[in-house]
């Protein structure tokens, strides 16, 4: 089961990962993170498929992702 | 180790192989094509690299880049090539990288000409390139000297971490005579290992950055403090200069560096042949220029004559020493001619007689 | 329950870390990523040297964690000779802007490749320069609005957008030239490969290589980020063309000329 974290403060709410999950489970929150910007946030972790795709659009590393078990992943990176 | 009859270019190039410099970074420009030449031969046979760059302004980058990374390097041009060079040279001073730059200065401004001047003093001395900084200038004036100048010059490149220039007028790098190279010759200063260059970081030291931006004010203030205090060491530490018949009497004292101070030699032997008394003082460091060995020399004498190779840049030097405290007069060719010992002799014989006009600075 | 849980995709340990200064969306850091994830999966980070000449990325002595150099403007080429040619043991890169090295700089890149110094050159097109507020680069868009082509580029008076890639793979130095763009997920894992290949053949000591990656520039565009990127796919793709253009064992592909 693969599980993303993002880290609020490292986000520059850019949205560049949220309309690039093709599973469209990343929002933006209303809130702000301590650079002042409103940060992605993961809203349906069970539907993530961990394609990475989301790390990888990320300009500022702030998405990392960890899997318990296995994970087959169809695109080397 | 035997003397060896040699042009100066090539004596030059000599002379930093055997300071241990393996990298050579240049351009071809008369009247300094001799070095590039040499050294093209010369640096395979002792393992060296040699690389002629697309521009001097390559060649003074690619110095940098070497420079960074710890080891001794060398480049050599001449007046229009250190022209390009000068944005590099601030950033050397500004990074605080060794590194020695021979100029063999020709006849400007412009392309000007092919032969030998010294009107680059200036740009040397008071800095080309942008920001506060300055530049250790040497000047020998023959091909013996010129070598003992460039190994000095690797050493107080390394113990500043500052640029040195090596000024040498078209005629030392053109000419060729006796040269000796010294195999024991020990360092001038304490080198100490180069920790801070960037040689891979593997953590067992801090990351090396090689740079000279820095966007915060104050901490671009502290960095120029500290530059500044390094450039009052060089002043207080590095001053060279030679006298000539400073210790008897003398009416005249002429100030001249490099070639032009051994024509100005001759002139005066045959002055003093005729009973009139001159003397010479030969700055060799004309970066810290000797204000104040200048100042004491020109107690005795009724007038100071300076002689250059330029419409006179060296003088304002002069000037700053005296302080007004005694006439200066100048004479000075340019366009590649020469002063002849001739001249420098008719030109005393005028200062003295009061056909001479003085120069005054505003 | 073992926790078998693995890390898939973190922080690589050769990209230090600090917040960066680039605009939210600038691609810059994906770029920034790939090179260090690159550096890693290499294992070269303690002996790579990195240069950082003038433009939005001369920050980046700040962002790798390897030992850096800054360069004047357009010298980045000409200061990693000299670091090669001083210590060839080093892994020497340089990280430049469009502004750096098509324009001030085009003399150290063309000559850097033609000795065939193995270094390698990240080369981010984002036609436009950044870190000045938007003036009109050499890879400017014909038509394209900066703050120094108001009217958009006129190519009868600035020229069109220069080729890079394009122009160095006529030198007949071997070398390997490409070009990739990370404006799309796929997109940047492709440039990654590229990065990849670049690096390694300097590990292996084989030659020249340059990777022109085309980026975005959300706040000199005036584009939000996703539409930069798509401003990239739609206008700068089909005039910039993506792959690789040459390889150190390939022919030069210099035109022939007819008469």
């Amino acid at each position: 089961m693969p599980r993303i974290v993002i880290e609020r403060d490292r986000c520059k709410g850019c949205e560049l990962c949220v309309k690039a999950c093709p599973q469209q489970i990343l929002g933006m929150t209303k809130e702000l993170n301590s650079k002042g910007y409103f940060f992605a946030f993961v809203a349906e972790q069970k539907r993530c498929i961990g394609c990475r795709v989301c790390c990888i659009t990320c300009p500022d590393v702030a998405i990392s992702m960890c899997v318990n078990g296995t994970m087959i992943h169809y695109f080397r990176y | 180790m035997a003397k060896k009859l040699m042009k100066g270019c090539e004596a030059i190039g000599e002379a930093a192989i055997r300071a241990g410099c393996r990298l050579f970074f240049g351009y071809p420009i008369t009247p300094q094509n001799e070095i590039p030449e040499y050294l093209s031969q010369r640096m395979p046979q002792v393992g060296g690299t040699f690389v002629q760059a697309e521009s001097e302004v390559a060649a003074s980058n690619m110095i940098y880049g070497a420079a960074g990374a710890g080891e001794r390097v060398f480049t050599s041009s001449s007046s229009p090539g250190i022209s390009l060079m000068q944005e590099a040279v601030s950033y050397l001073a500004g990074a605080e990288l060794p590194a020695v730059i021979v100029n063999i200065m020709r006849a400007g401004p412009g392309l000007g000409g092919i032969l030998p001047s010294q009107a680059d003093y200036l740009q040397a001395t008071k800095g080309g390139g942008h920001g506060d900084f300055n530049a250790i200038v040497l000047a020998p004036w023959s091909v013996q000297e010129a070598a003992d100048l460039v190994a000095d010059a690797f050493d107080l490149a390394d113990f500043y971490r500052n640029p040195v220039y090596v000024l040498g007028d078209g005629l030392v790098g053109q000419m060729m005579e006796p040269v000796e190279f010294r195999d024991e010759r020990q360092p001038i200063r304490p080198l100490e290992p180069k920790t801070w260059a960037s040689t891979g970081w593997k953590k067992d030291r801090p990351r090396a950055v090689i740079n000279s931006l820095y966007l915060d004010a104050d901490t671009l203030e502290r960095h120029n403090v500290d530059l500044q205090a390094k450039f009052a060491t060089i002043r207080r530490d590095e001053v060279r200069w030679q006298g000539y018949h400073l210790d008897g009497d003398y009416d005249v004292l002429i100030i001249a560096y490099g070639t032009v101070a051994r024509v100005c030699l001759t002139a005066v032997e045959e002055l003093r042949e005729k009973g009139i008394n001159a003397a010479i003082l030969r700055p060799i460091s004309l970066y810290p220029f000797p204000y104040q060995a200048l100042r004491e020399a020109a107690q005795k004498a009724s007038a100071v004559l300076v002689v250059e190779l330029s419409a006179g840049q060296m003088v304002q030097d002069v000037h700053l020493a005296l302080q007004g405290s005694r006439p200066v007069h100048f004479l000075g060719r340019t366009g590649g001619n020469l002063v002849s010992p001739e001249e420098a002799a008719a030109k005393v014989a005028d200062v003295l007689e009061g056909r001479s006009v003085e120069v005054r600075h505003a | 329950m073992p926790d078998r849980t693995q890390a898939v995709f973190g922080y690589p340990s050769a990209l230090r870390d600090v917040t960066t200064h680039y605009c939210p969306g600038c691609t810059h850091g994906v770029i920034h990523r790939m090179v260090a994830e690159v550096l890693d999966e290499l294992g070269v980070r303690s002996r790579t040297v990195g240069v950082a000449p003038v433009g939005c990325a001369v920050l980046a002595y700040d962002y790798f964690n390897a030992d850096m150099q800054q360069a004047s403007h357009g010298r980045a080429p000409a200061v990693a000779t000299g670091i090669k040619r001083a210590r060839p043991d080093l892994v020497v890169f340089t990280y430049q802007g469009d502004g750096d090295l098509a324009s001030i700089g085009m003399s150290e890149i063309l000559h850097c490749a033609n000795r065939g110094e193995k270094v390698t050159v990240v080369f981010v097109n984002n036609a436009i320069y950044g870190m000045t507020g938007g003036q009109m680069a050499p890879t400017t868009m014909p038509g394209q609005v900066t703050t120094t082509s108001p009217l958009g580029r006129d190519v009868r008076l600035a020229g069109e957008p220069i080729r890079m890639a394009e122009m160095l793979c006529t030198l007949r130095t071997p070398a390997f030239v490409a070009r990739g763009a990370v404006h799309r997920p796929l997109h940047a894992v492709r440039t990654k490969d590229l990065l990849r290949r670049a690096f390694t053949y300097q590990v292996e000591d084989r030659c020249f290589s340059m990777v022109e990656i085309l980026s975005t520039c959300p706040t000199n565009w005036g584009l939000p980020p996703q539409e930069a990127c798509d401003w990239v796919e739609q206008t700068m793709v089909p005039y910039f063309p993506l792959g690789i253009f040459k390889t150190p064992d390939g022919s030069d592909r210099a035109p022939r000329p007819v008469w």
